[in-house]
């Protein structure tokens, strides 16, 4: 298996019935699965001879106020040949779960636990999902974009708050 | 006289000691001196760089690389500008990919460098952490003549560099080069045949290569395995096929072949920093697209043109187009990646730093199991663990 081509191809021959969505960006290949199928795909992909991914990473992306508003993003690498592959699943709503790939790749267990508990998706199947980065009493999923960035109270006078946001607001994008 | 009972011994190690260099807290469990069982706790270095990230502009974003991992600064400054670029599209001109990968080897040096002065004193070679620490000094002098910085350089730019090298910045890194290959081979002598560093590190800490791929690995850990896999090889940026170097590889997955791989990347390091020096170009460190690349100032003080450019540039930033791209870098502890989203903003959507010693730091409750206590400080020096990193 060279190239990220055959490997969607292979994906698509492994699994049929799957909804596939491929984009290209940058030389970058990324596969759209639905939430549902995420991990029957991902074991597919592990499987393919001749690439044996590793998961080099597993994050999430917020698209708030979109919807459906998550996108968990699983980026495999095949060490030889040397090809990666972006592999991402929608989600919906406010109560986001998707399947663990902890048995697949047992280095996925503190990436999901980072993304739970960043972003509040829950992974079903996950041996310990606890938080990991943040305390475990604290409220709220930080890097959702509903999670507004504030700045602590001080005691003291004449200071003056910035948060960062703030400094130099957001501009919509040119045309 | 009672019955011994079987039972095992919960003991804390950290998050405020020595020997796990930085705030690493683990929960061991032990049946006597053996360990069965280990769990290590992260995040009491959590800053939320992510989410600062997320709200600054593409340049403002340039100062937090260097603080997430403060040993390896130009590699991991280096590694979001590539992300931006890629993001944009754009290619430095040539000087400025051979000066960041000039840095970024001097970085890997000095990272390198504090690995084998700490893992020294953790094993009680306490002299071998001084000369370490002074080699890395001379380095940081570099560093600090070519940024004004020792560590938080926010030296590279969207396009390029922030200004050219400075006179006498080949001279320099010459001289240093030619003094370093006697240290290696000193530290080398002083520590490889060394009885008690090897009876310290010799089959301790093993993590076998399926290990080691399962918990997605990089850099010295998985190449320690005997796992050939580097960044620089395998997907080459900032012209790193131009170079000739070799990727050394252990074969026993143990710290001491960790410690091995280190020792001549180190001297690869300086090969590739050779090879740079002798082709470094001339010509421009950063690009003239003013949309992306601030104007020098000499242009400033003569130009309403570029007044306006700088303006909109500091104030509102630049609009990259709608996409996602993942640039990596072989930082000295793995591979650092950092995975942008745009919306077509000033500011980036979602900024994730592939932190290497992450995933590096999952697998050492593999490598301590059935050990003893004093092999876990063995075991976290050989991971070479950042907790800034770690947490970010």
């Amino acid at each position: 298996m060279t190239d990220t081509t055959a490997l969607v191809g292979l994906l698509r021959k492994r699994l049929p019935d799957l909804d596939l969505e491929v984009a290209e960006f940058r030389g970058e290949v990324t596969v759209m699965v639905p939430a549902g199928r995420a991990f029957e795909a991902l074991s597919a992909l592990r499987e393919v001879p001749m690439w044996l991914p590793a998961l080099t990473d597993l994050t999430a992306v917020d698209r708030h106020p979109a919807e459906p508003r998550f996108e968990v993003v699983y980026l495999l690498t095949g060490y030889e040949p040397p090809v990666r592959l972006r592999v991402k699943a929608r989600l919906q709503g406010e109560t986001p779960v998707i399947g663990s790939v902890t048995t697949l790749w047992p280095g996925a267990n503190w990436l999901e636990r980072e993304v739970y508990d960043l972003f509040g998706i829950r992974f079903v199947g996950h041996p310990d999902l606890a938080r990991i980065l943040m305390p475990d009493d604290w409220e709220g999923h930080p890097l959702r974009k509903d999670y507004s960035l504030t700045e602590e109270p001080v005691q003291f006078a004449g200071h003056t708050p910035k948060v960062p946001g703030r400094i130099i607001p957001k501009s919509p994008p040119r045309r | 006289m009672p019955e011994p009972r079987a039972e095992t011994l919960t003991i804390n190690m950290g998050p405020q000691h020595p020997a796990t260099h930085g705030v690493l807290r683990l929960v061991l469990e032990l049946e006597g001196e053996v360990i069965v069982g280990a769990r290590p706790i992260i995040g009491y270095l959590h800053t939320g760089f992510e989410k600062e990230m997320e709200n600054r502009t593409y340049h403002q974003n340039i100062v937090f690389p260097a603080r997430i991992e403060y040993l390896a600064t130009f590699s991991e400054e280096m590694a979001y500008v590539l992300a931006v670029e890629k993001l944009l599209g754009i290619t430095p001109p040539p000087r400025a990919q051979v000066a960041r990968i000039i840095l970024a080897e001097l970085s890997r040096i000095a990272s390198h460098l504090v690995f084998l002065g700490s893992s020294a004193i953790d094993v009680n070679v306490t002299s071998g952490f001084m000369y370490c620490l002074q080699d890395r000094e001379e380095v940081l002098d570099i560093f600090e003549t070519v940024s004004g910085q020792r560590m938080m350089h926010g030296y590279y730019r969207i396009g390029g560099l922030h200004c050219d090298l400075p006179d006498g910045f080949e001279a320099r890194v010459r001289r240093l080069t030619e003094g370093l290959a006697a240290r290696i081979d000193e530290y080398d002598a002083l520590l490889t045949d060394n009885l008690i560093w090897r009876k310290r590190l010799e089959g301790v800490a093993v993590l076998t290569p399926q290990t080691a791929l399962a918990y997605g690995c990089t850099g010295p850990v998985l190449r320690g395995s005997g796992v050939n896999y580097d960044v620089r090889k395998a997907f080459p940026y900032s012209g790193y096929e131009q170079f000739e170097f070799d990727v050394p590889l252990g074969s026993n997955g143990d710290a001491f072949d960790r410690y091995l791989v280190r020792m001549e990347e180190m001297r690869q390091s300086r090969r590739i920093i050779l090879q740079a020096l002798d082709r470094l170009p001339g010509g421009p460190v950063c690009l003239d697209d003013r949309k992306i690349a601030l104007p020098p100032r000499s242009e400033l003080v003569r130009g309403m043109e570029a007044v306006i450019h700088h303006f909109k540039l500091v104030s509102e930033g630049m609009h990259p187009p709608v996409g996602e791209v993942y640039a990596a870098v072989e930082s000295p502890r793995g591979e650092k990646g950092y995975y942008l989203v745009s919306d077509g903003s000033n500011r980036p959507s979602r900024v994730r730093v592939r932190a290497a010693t992450f995933n590096n730091l999952q697998a050492l409750p593999a490598m301590v199991f059935k050990g003893s206590v004093a092999d876990v400080v063995v075991a976290i020096a050989s991971i070479d663990v950042v907790l800034g990193d770690v947490d970010r």
